[in-house]
């Protein structure tokens, strides 16, 4: 038998290996937010975030990109958010174990892990072509609505499913319907939970750029969108356009750090929202 | 009783309802795939299946056009297979540290940290590969660009590590605590405990971990749109540039004329990519339910 001392060492040794490797993702999540930040800050003023590009996208701000991403997040949510919800209320209060569950989720999981840009030929064939939206807020919408409906299900599942039992014994025991007792005691126990998704979900759809650039992203324009039919520009793609297919790629740089720092900050703040909730929830919840 | 009859089938409708709400998934997914098949099997009237798959050259707008994509295929499994070594062990191993390391208040940091790294925009990412990395590799190495396999398949990682990382930890926690307790109370040391129970018993879990962060990282578009350089040719050496599905498509699409012979194999590529992670969540979603962790009994 090896000895307690030699022991000790190997654990000591495989602890630094595993303790770098945290490090080591800490660090490139440092690293990348420093750079945007420090580089991006300087080209942030009022002008910036409230005009419109000017003089070929070299100069002037990035408003119309932060409405556009605005509406289309909108759009996605409108349409994520009851189908989700909706999906996740089958699964969790009516549903038993059997093939159509198993299909459902197969299909969800599958959902899940289809790539971006496939969402993006999806949006192009169907929304842009067949139906005939055209690259719009709209097509736009739905798309980023499909990809995040997977992410909206799943949260929303888990706060149905951290719903205590008894709430709804109670219910029923009280006489109230299957339906009366998801609408009047499930649901609003779960609301934060839920809420909590889908705050997570708009952080995802501002984020994605290869599901709007064929459905609904324009290069460049200075109108804002007047209806769901108008293309817009966004935040994502405009950072894309500006690294890479502008004429003045190094002048514009200082464009590009401050149009990316002002992405991370919605997203990232998103998400510290969604994450400081659900740590709230989790201390209050006694049950 | 007539109010009670009513009741009866207002309820059953509802439930109904909810059901054809939840079926939603599949039906989108069923239109993913008659989609992406109706604009893209026209190509396979100008090329053979084989031809297009393992075809060398991708001139898609010469005349007459060449439609071969198995240097963008090899693109892709270059950038995920290197981007994997670097992703799994980083995304493993920070799971074991968060969840049978790290103390409580430790924790409480390391999972927004993993959560925001998830939550950074693709293109983010891409962008920073792109002023950032590409710079520094071209002058570390002395290569001709910094847009290559390498910065690609790191970037990549970066995106795949927060998928691994937080699949692991779930698998990790739904070990039981009786065993990591019986290990220990035999004398064991933590790490003895880690290497030989905690993870063989997680085991399924860490593989469909795995498996869901290569998926990631092979349908991943805006990365390896920005820095793997866009060479469709079959590499030589890490430091060549490819150009893997994803970017193939999001760079072309825009140009290509509406349902030109083009238009088609670009969407031809998608069924690719599509079937492709198709599969891996298939294995994962097989792997976590044949080996579900289920008490103690299973390992």
């Amino acid at each position: 038998m090896e000895s307690r001392k030699k022991r000790k060492l190997i654990e000591g040794m495989a602890f630094g290996v595993i303790r770098l490797s945290t490090v080591i993702i800490c660090l490139a999540l440092a690293i990348m937010l420093g750079f945007i930040l420090v580089n991006g800050y300087k080209a942030i003023n009022w002008t910036f975030l409230t005009e419109p590009p000017m003089d070929a996208m070299t100069k002037g701000g990035i408003f119309p990109a932060i409405v556009g991403t605005f509406y289309l997040t909108l759009g996605a949510i409108t349409i994520a958010f009851p189908l989700g919800v909706a999906s996740a209320i089958y699964l969790s209060e009516y549903a038993r174990e059997g093939k159509m569950v198993r299909l459902i989720r197969i299909g969800i999981n599958n959902l899940a892990g289809v790539p971006s840009v496939v969402f993006g030929l999806f949006g192009l064939g169907l929304f842009v072509v067949f139906l005939g939206f055209g690259s719009s807020i709209l097509s736009g919408s739905l798309t980023l609505g499909f990809l995040i409906l997977p992410v909206i299900i799943g949260a929303s599942e888990e706060a149905l499913k951290a719903v205590p039992q008894t709430y709804r014994e109670a219910s029923l025991a009280l006489g109230g319907t299957r339906w009366q007792t998801i609408y009047r005691v499930v649901l609003p126990a779960a609301l934060p939970g839920i809420l909590t998704g889908s705050i997570l979900g708009i952080g995802r759809a501002a984020g994605e750029t290869a599901p709007i650039m064929f459905t609904a992203a324009a290069f460049y324009t200075t109108k804002l969108p007047s209806s769901v039919f108008d293309e817009v520009m966004a935040l994502p793609y405009h950072i894309y356009v500006l690294a890479t297919a502008g004429t003045h790629i190094d002048e514009t740089r200082h464009l590009q750090y401050g149009t990316a720092l002002v992405l991370i900050a919605f997203v990232l703040g998103i998400n510290l929202v969604a994450i400081i909730i659900r740590t709230r929830i989790r201390r209050k919840q006694t049950y | 009783m007539e109010k009670a009859k009513k009741r009866h089938i207002r309820e059953y409708l509802i439930e109904k309802w909810f059901l054809f709400l939840a079926t939603i998934s599949i039906i989108i997914l069923g239109l993913i795939v008659v989609f992406l098949f109706k604009e893209g099997l026209p190509i396979f009237k100008t090329v053979s299946v084989g031809e297009f798959l393992f075809g060398q050259l991708w001139y898609p707008t010469d005349e007459p056009a060449d439609f071969g994509i198995l240097s963008i295929i090899v693109g892709s499994l270059v950038v995920t297979g290197i981007s994997s070594m670097i992703a799994v062990p980083l995304g493993v191993l920070s799971a074991i540290y968060i969840s049978e390391i790290a103390g409580p208040g430790v924790k409480e940091i390391l999972k927004p940290v993993v959560e925001l790294l998830a939550a950074l925009p693709s293109v983010v990412i891409g962008f920073f590969g792109m002023v950032v990395m590409a710079p520094f590799f071209q002058k570390v190495f002395n290569i001709p660009t910094g847009l290559n396999i390498v910065n690609a398949s790191l970037m990549l990682a970066m995106m795949a590590v927060p998928t691994i990382s937080s699949l692991t930890e779930d698998a990790i926690h739904a070990v039981r605590r009786e065993l990591r307790e019986a290990s220990l109370a035999l004398g064991a040391t933590q790490w003895e405990t880690i290497s030989r129970v905690i993870v063989p018993a997680s085991l399924s879990g860490i593989c469909t971990a795995i498996i869901l962060g290569m998926s990631r990282a092979i349908g991943e578009t805006m990365v390896v749109l920005m820095v793997a350089g866009g060479a469709a040719t079959i590499p030589e050496s890490i430091f060549d540039s490819v150009r893997p599905m994803p970017a193939s498509i999001a760079a072309e699409m825009a140009e290509t004329p509406f349902r030109s012979d083009h238009y088609h194999a670009l969407f031809a590529i998608g069924i690719v990519l599509f079937i492709t992670t198709f599969l891996f969540n298939l294995i994962a979603d097989y792997i976590s339910q044949k080996y579900k962790q289920v008490g103690t009994a299973t390992l």
